[in-house]
């Protein structure tokens, strides 16, 4: 069993399928909403945490790939711009779960840990820099 | 034991020995103050982080026809007209027109005059909208443009307050959330935020001023700038531990600098949820060694520096003059402190990181012969108190 992060884009007119569904039903995977935005108008995101045997998930993605819906595995809803951040560590008490952090203490430089972000766009508001922001 | 002269006929044949005040400590343990201050010429200090008495002088130039500003917008952040014709001053925590500040709480302040500071150093293109009566001699009533720095004759920073010495902890003993200056202050003393770059900073290495003065050259964001006069605000008499390091606020410096030579990763707007805009700035100070006695002081740790901690909900506001506690920049650097049994997450606004960055920059810099210490016109007054605003009443 593992556990992927993984960002799905809809196009437009198609935020309607049951996707979360499918993958439940019948790929048998654990499915983790984490964040999602679906306007009918707009292009939709949904994040997710996947888990189940490894080609159980590769064959879940494929479906969704296939339903024609992005799948990115590598990127996350929250970005971090590390050239605007000036680690001066205002985000550090809001974050709920340490994906931002101190990561060389000698030299107090503030880094992002993405796998451990929960998204819960905390620092996008009290980031005074506007180091952090949400694809969506 | 050594001259500023001397000093700076060093750096000029680039053999001055420059250390960082955090490489001096360790120098000093390992060599002894009397050996380490016949060898280090000059120990480098910085700060970087908000310091809200900032701001601009801008010269436009004249239009034609000619036009005697007296109202001012730069990207709709309102300037201060009330100078010579095409004369403002843009200030940091100005905000821009329209925003609605706290109207709903807590407003965001994405953008004010900090923000519209930190693009025209990095060379981006504003927008000036500027009105005036219209005189005989200046008949043009109103006008709007871009410009970007290089159109400007000058873009000269004057900022009557940086570099506070030393500062206050803020937290929050209430039960509801206090968004300050300090940041987002969580309910039942969960978190803290300060602002200081402790062992680095500038004051903190000087404590008695004896260096640092009117007239001292620093590194203003990148460019060769002064201290113009005593900060305002500036409180020498105040607390002072044993090693006569300020336990409090204490001394400030007013520092003006050319924006022409800044470097925009020195000069960043600053947006706090709540509270309003402001601008984040990196200084740095040479320090001379002029004698054992200011190497001793340079040899300044975090462990040593105490800031007072306030509550920022009660206390604050209505001046009781009530601390909670004193922590040290060593505690409070760590990332969490024990108060009145409690643990407390610690946050900050001022930038360790950029300090250390700064401090090595400023150590090239002399080491290249670029930069020459200065000895102070005038000393910042020794043993000065800060006096509060008395509501009168008035008799119109
Ligand atoms: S608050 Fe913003 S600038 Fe400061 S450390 Fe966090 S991400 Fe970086
Ligand atoms: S979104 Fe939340 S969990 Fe993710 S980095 Fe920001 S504060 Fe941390």
């Amino acid at each position: 069993m593992i556990t992927k992060r993984v960002l799905f884009s809809f196009p437009k007119d198609m935020v309607e399928k049951p996707i979360v569904y499918h993958l439940v039903k019948d790929y048998d995977l654990v499915v983790n909403i984490f964040r999602a935005r679906i306007t009918p108008e707009d292009e939709g995101f949904l994040l997710v945490d996947v888990t189940g045997p490894e080609d159980r998930i590769a064959e879940g993605l494929a479906f969704v790939r296939a339903a024609n819906v992005a799948v990115n595995e590598s990127e996350i809803g929250l970005r971090w711009d590390e050239g605007l951040c000036t680690s001066c560590g205002n985000c550090l008490t809001h974050c709920p779960t340490g994906a931002l952090k101190i990561v060389d203490r000698a030299a107090m430089k503030v880094g992002f840990e993405p796998p451990l972000c929960v998204e819960c766009l905390s620092c996008i508001s009290v980031c005074p820099f506007g180091a952090c922001s949400s694809l969506f | 034991m050594k001259t500023y002269e001397e000093i700076n006929a060093k750096i000029e044949a680039k053999t001055a020995v420059v250390m960082t005040a955090e490489e001096i400590i360790d120098y000093v343990d390992r060599k002894g103050l009397d050996q380490a201050a016949r060898e280090v010429d000059v120990v480098t200090t910085a700060t970087f982080g908000p310091m809200c008495s900032s701001g601009c002088f801008l010269n436009f130039g004249h239009a034609m026809p000619r036009i005697r500003i007296t109202e001012a917008w730069i990207d709709d952040v309102a300037a201060y007209g009330g100078v010579a014709a095409v004369d403002v001053y843009l200030g940091a925590t100005q905000l821009r027109k329209n925003d609605p500040a706290n109207t709903y709480y807590p407003g965001e302040f994405r953008f004010g005059g900090g923000h519209a500071m930190e693009k025209l150093v990095a060379g981006e293109e504003l927008e000036l909208f500027a009105l005036s009566y219209g005189t005989d001699d200046y008949p043009l009533r109103e006008i709007r443009t871009r410009f970007s720095i290089k159109d400007l004759n000058q873009a000269i920073m004057v900022n009557p307050r940086n570099c506070y010495q030393n500062y206050n902890v803020a937290i929050n003993g209430s039960d509801k959330p206090v968004y300050s200056y300090l940041g987002l202050l969580k309910p039942r003393m969960e978190n803290l935020g300060y602002s200081s770059a402790g062992q680095l900073s500038p004051l903190l290495n000087d404590p008695h001023y004896r260096t640092i003065g009117v007239g001292t050259r620093v590194w203003l964001a990148g460019a060769q700038g002064h201290v113009y006069a005593e900060g305002t605000q500036h409180a020498s008499a105040c607390l002072r531990g044993d090693n006569g390091v300020p336990m409090e606020g204490a001394g400030t410096l007013a520092l003006t600098g050319d924006m022409k030579r800044m470097r925009k990763e020195f000069v960043r707007g600053v947006s706090l949820p709540g509270y309003g805009v402001s601008l984040s700035l990196g200084v740095g100070v040479p320090i001379p060694i002029l004698d054992v006695d200011m190497l001793r002081q340079t040899c300044v740790r975090d462990r040593d520096i105490y800031a007072p901690v306030i509550d920022y909900s009660r206390d604050y506001q209505y001046k009781t003059g009530k601390v909670v506690c004193r922590l040290s920049y060593e505690q409070l650097k760590s990332g969490e402190v024990t108060i009145e049994g409690k643990k407390v997450m610690t946050g900050s606004l001022s930038s360790y990181a950029k300090a250390r960055e700064i401090a090595w920059l400023l150590k090239e810099e002399i080491s290249r012969g670029e930069f020459l210490v200065s000895r102070p016109l005038a000393p910042l007054p020794p043993n000065q108190s800060c006096g509060g605003l008395a509501a009168r009443e008035t008799t119109r």
